[in-house]
């Protein structure tokens, strides 16, 4: 009977939970799903073989949603929520300087490496921005690059497999997502119903000396400061607990 | 049929030059806005910051394809051409972030199954871009006769490295600042409807700038009030 009700009527199914404080998945208003870090293996860069400028930083991150991930996407070109995931990331990686665009030259003015960033998402049950970011720091971090020299003599690049160094990750930004319900109730962690039923998303991006990378805000119903201050003390808190579990996971993958 | 109206209002003439004082003093650039200067929308405006210039024009409440139409509100839909070039996915994030500001303030439930849709065209780009489109937006609906909930406005802020907040950056401030936040603003309560962000800045310094978004969208919305009311009072 319930199912009947939540088809015809979902806002005010959700309004019941919400009154009672609970989520109907079981959940507090303000807990997060349990992250898990699986470990597929690095994703291979490759050596460009052209020179780019060696000033240019170049790291070209590409969200997929695919059909595979929910049935409300088609194949085809990137839609919509594809292609604003990709800009959000490509800012993250730009506003936090996670990584330095002189850790990426290898010969200046000559030779650089470009960063392929790809995010395919397996399973979306809301929440996408916040699992991308976390994808993408785990990748990063796994990253290993071959060393390259340039041989004077015929002008090309050899490539030593065999020599390979991790990057150099400087900060570690970490997303946490909110979603806003009838302008005041504040929602950490939405799934995807969540979202659909949302007023309003908000998701803040902060490393770890708690400075903020990136606000946000697309539009929605509105946030008063205080409001604003108290997602903020969450996303400290968040990411308190991603480093952890980061640092867990690298500690126990370390000797590949 | 109406003629052109042109309104035009000095907030604060502002040298560009000189950074502001710790202490948000509202520095925002010379202000016009002109509207219903386009015949075929619905609703049209043009709105000036400085040297940076967006028209906008509405259709609506005009037919919605049945495959993007909602029973119960009106499908908003934001189209934003930058000054050179193809539409890529910069101009995607922008549109969907005028278009959820926009779907908060508009009052969709009362034309559903239509669709509004938001043409924006970047005419010149000299900083404070995103802050020109929304309020080039908002007067557009005006016009057009959308009714809204409330206004909104769009209102910039830079810092430097030395933590120095800057309103309505030029181009060259904020290429040269260390984070550039844009946020929208309802006129009612001042609440925050939208923010986008670039760069790395502390939690406090966030609050400084809404702060000094919140007093200058007061001018803002001062601004849209004398051109409406000059514009009815004439016809």
């Amino acid at each position: 009977m319930a199912a009947g009700f939540k088809t015809v009527e979902p806002l005010e199914y959700y309004r019941r939970f919400l009154k009672e404080n609970c989520r109907p998945d079981g959940r507090e208003l303000g807990e997060f799903r349990t992250t898990t870090v699986n470990e597929f293996g690095a994703p291979p860069t490759d050596a460009p073989d052209k020179g780019y400028v060696a000033a240019v930083f170049l790291s070209v991150p590409n969200v997929d949603l695919s059909p595979l991930c929910s049935s409300r996407f088609r194949s085809g070109p990137p839609g919509e929520e594809a292609q604003v995931a990709s800009q959000f990331i490509a800012d993250v990686i730009e506003n936090s300087q996670i990584i330095q665009k002189e850790d990426l030259c290898i010969s200046s003015g000559k030779l650089a490496w470009v960063l392929y960033c790809d995010l395919i998402c397996l399973n979306h049950d809301g929440n996408i921005l916040d699992a991308c970011t976390f994808a993408l720091l785990a990748a990063l971090k796994n990253v290993q690059l071959p060393e390259v020299t340039i041989n004077e003599e015929t002008a090309l690049a050899e490539v030593n497999l065999k020599k390979k160094s991790y990057l150099n990750i400087r900060t570690h930004p970490v997303a946490t997502s909110f979603a806003v319900f009838d302008d005041t109730l504040l929602i950490v962690d939405p799934t995807e119903e969540e979202e659909h039923l949302a007023t309003g998303t908000l998701t803040v991006v902060m490393d770890e000396e708690g400075r903020l990378c990136c606000l946000h805000k697309p539009g929605g119903s509105g946030l008063t400061g205080a409001k604003l201050q108290d997602c903020m003390s969450r996303a400290v808190t968040r990411h308190k607990e991603v480093k952890k579990l980061m640092d867990e996971v690298f500690k126990s993958m370390k000797p590949k | 049929m109406e003629g052109e109206m042109q309104t035009e209002s000095k907030i604060r003439a502002d040298s560009g030059t000189e950074p502001g004082p710790r202490v948000p003093g509202c520095s925002l650039r010379h202000f016009a806005c002109e509207q219903n200067l386009l015949s075929r929308p619905d609703g049209s405006a043009s709105f000036l910051q400085g040297d940076t210039s967006v028209l906008a024009g509405v259709y609506g409440p005009a037919e919605v394809k049945i495959s993007k139409e909602i029973f119960n509100k009106a499908t908003l839909e934001v189209i934003l051409r930058p000054k050179t070039g193809l539409p890529g996915v910069a101009e995607k994030s922008r549109e969907r972030l005028i278009r959820n500001t926009c779907e908060a303030v508009v009052l969709g439930a009362l034309h559903p199954r239509t669709s509004i849709t938001v043409v924006l065209q970047v005419v010149s780009d000299a900083g404070s871009l995103l802050a020109c489109c929304l309020n080039a937006a908002c007067m557009a609906l005006v016009d057009a006769g959308v009714p809204m909930r409330a206004l909104f406005c769009g209102v910039t802020c830079a810092l430097d490295s030395d933590g120095t907040l800057m309103l309505d950056p030029t181009a060259k401030q904020e290429k040269e600042a260390r984070a550039v936040l844009t946020f929208a603003l309802d006129s009612v309560e001042r609440k925050l409807l939208m923010s986008t962000t670039k760069g790395l800045y502390s939690d406090t310094e966030l609050q400084q700038c809404l702060a000094a978004a919140q007093t200058a969208s007061t001018h803002v919305f001062r601004f849209y009030r004398e051109s409406l009311q000059r514009r009815y009072s004439k016809s």
